[in-house]
């Protein structure tokens, strides 16, 4: 078993479908960052064979629900001095803007005298996990 | 403000009191001759039309109001690269209502997002033509009595033509709704309409690809054309655009009281032989276009009832 530090303050992202990670530290524009982080890819897990952990070591300000619009399984580990303080799964927000571009060539956003425009998604579907883009309906269905 | 972006903008109360008021229109069209006195219609069509923006410059004229815009993308400044939301800021100074159309789909709620006039939407793209589904509407309702408990055929494209998916989205608020959808097996019903508005409002609906057999029992039959324009692939055009031809033999078999409409333009679908038959609806249908959008451009600039005949 690879041993990766324990956080002492910090968000583990846990449960994340095997191999979703970069996906994910991309998405949250983790680069920025000026703390540690750990990337742990294909790791062993009970209920779902292998998955994908990320460790950061700083409080994180983004909106971490926003997650669950990529990966509906993945879990949050709040940590402060050394303990886990909170578990969360991240609930899908009702609208997400510039998080999901639309592919639409016949959407609005698409023009080249729009392209200011913020790409904004609402949830339509909470079950199946359906966005649609506000301008054109344009379907995305979460998934890494 | 209220903008009219998507057919579904209006509630069922909402929307029974433009088609009552577009009936009252109708019937007595002298007496609302001048409740637009003075003010401007922004025509912005930024692609050609001829039946939208002729009918909704007609109702503007007929209610007495003047129109101002251009009808092709050329003939404005998104040539130089103007955003929509620039436009439609300099618009709202020199008119009181906008009726937009244009290519993009969603470019009227961009509009409608920087505008401090109400914008309507003339049709964005193969996405949302809300006044033609209002217009769908209020024929039916004038020429049938109401738009409750019918059985209604839709006919032809039924998975490009946003005027059917409108049309659906609009009709399963009303009780007692059944549809026949006829249509050839690629051009089916997309799934999405299936599942998110026939399935979850619970409407009963059957599929068939033989017009012949469902004509007896539908009070309406929506007739559409296959759009050349939709197909990658002009073979399956070729192959798909006549597989309905509603002919005078075919209209043997429709009750009396049946409506056939179609959003037009037409191209081989319906016989012109069929014009000529009491139950084809398709042009009283366009002209009650523009009573529907008298009624609209109203109800948007909450203009009151005029007291008394002009």
């Amino acid at each position: 078993m690879l041993n990766i530090g324990g956080l002492h303050e910090g968000v583990v992202i846990d449960h994340i479908k095997a191999g979703g990670a970069m996906k994910i530290y991309n998405y949250l524009n983790l680069e920025k960052i000026d703390s540690s982080i750990a990337i742990i890819k294909n790791a062993k897990s009970n209920k779902m064979g292998k998955k994908d952990i990320i460790k950061i070591e700083a409080p994180i300000c983004v909106d971490l629900n926003l997650l669950a619009v990529l990966d509906s399984n993945i879990t949050l580990n709040y940590i402060e001095n050394d303990e886990i303080v909170r578990k969360e799964h991240p609930v899908l927000p009702t609208q997400v803007t510039n998080i999901i571009k639309c592919k639409n060539p016949r959407c609005v956003t698409s023009s080249e005298t729009e392209r200011n425009l913020p790409h904004t998604f609402k949830l339509t579907d909470s079950e199946n996990r359906i966005y649609r883009c506000i301008y054109c309906e344009q379907k995305f269905k979460g998934q890494l | 403000m209220k903008h009219i972006i998507s057919p579904l903008d209006l509630t069922v109360n909402e929307l029974d009191d433009l088609l009552e008021l577009a009936g009252r229109i109708y019937r007595d069209p002298k007496r609302y001759c001048k409740v637009c006195d003075g003010k401007k219609l922004a025509s912005l069509f930024y692609e050609p039309s001829t039946r939208t923006r002729l009918s909704f410059e007609a109702a503007m004229m007929n209610l007495g109001g003047n129109v101002l815009g251009f009808s092709s993308a050329d003939s404005s400044s998104v040539t130089k690269g103007e955003s929509i939301a620039d436009t439609i800021k300099v618009i709202s100074y020199y008119a009181d209502i906008c009726a937009m159309r244009h290519p993009k789909e969603g470019a009227p709620l961009v509009a409608s997002q920087f505008s401090e006039i109400p914008i309507i939407n003339a049709g964005d793209g193969g996405h949302n033509h809300p006044t033609q589904t209002l217009t769908d509407l209020l024929t039916i309702k004038e020429m049938k009595g109401g738009l409750n408990n019918l059985t209604i055929g839709v006919c032809g494209d039924l998975k490009f033509g946003r005027t059917v998916h409108s049309l659906i989205n609009a009709m399963v608020r009303y009780e007692g709704i059944e549809f026949v959808m006829i249509s050839p097996d690629e051009l089916k019903i997309p799934e999405y309409l299936r599942h998110e508005t026939l399935d979850n409002n619970n409407i009963s609906y059957t599929e068939t690809n033989i017009l012949e057999d469902v004509l007896p029992k539908l009070d309406v039959l929506y007739m559409t054309r296959v759009q050349k324009e939709r197909f990658f692939n002009e073979e399956d055009y070729i192959r798909l655009k006549d597989t309905f031809i509603l002919d005078r033999k075919k209209m043997q078999y429709a009750n009396d009281d049946m409506l056939v409409l179609h959003p037009l333009p037409r191209v081989n679908e319906i016989a012109t032989e069929v014009d000529s038959d009491p139950r084809a609806a398709y042009f009283k249908q366009a002209n009650y276009g523009v009573y529907l959008r008298m009624a609209l451009i109203m109800t948007l600039l909450n203009l009151p009832e005029p007291t008394k005949e002009v």
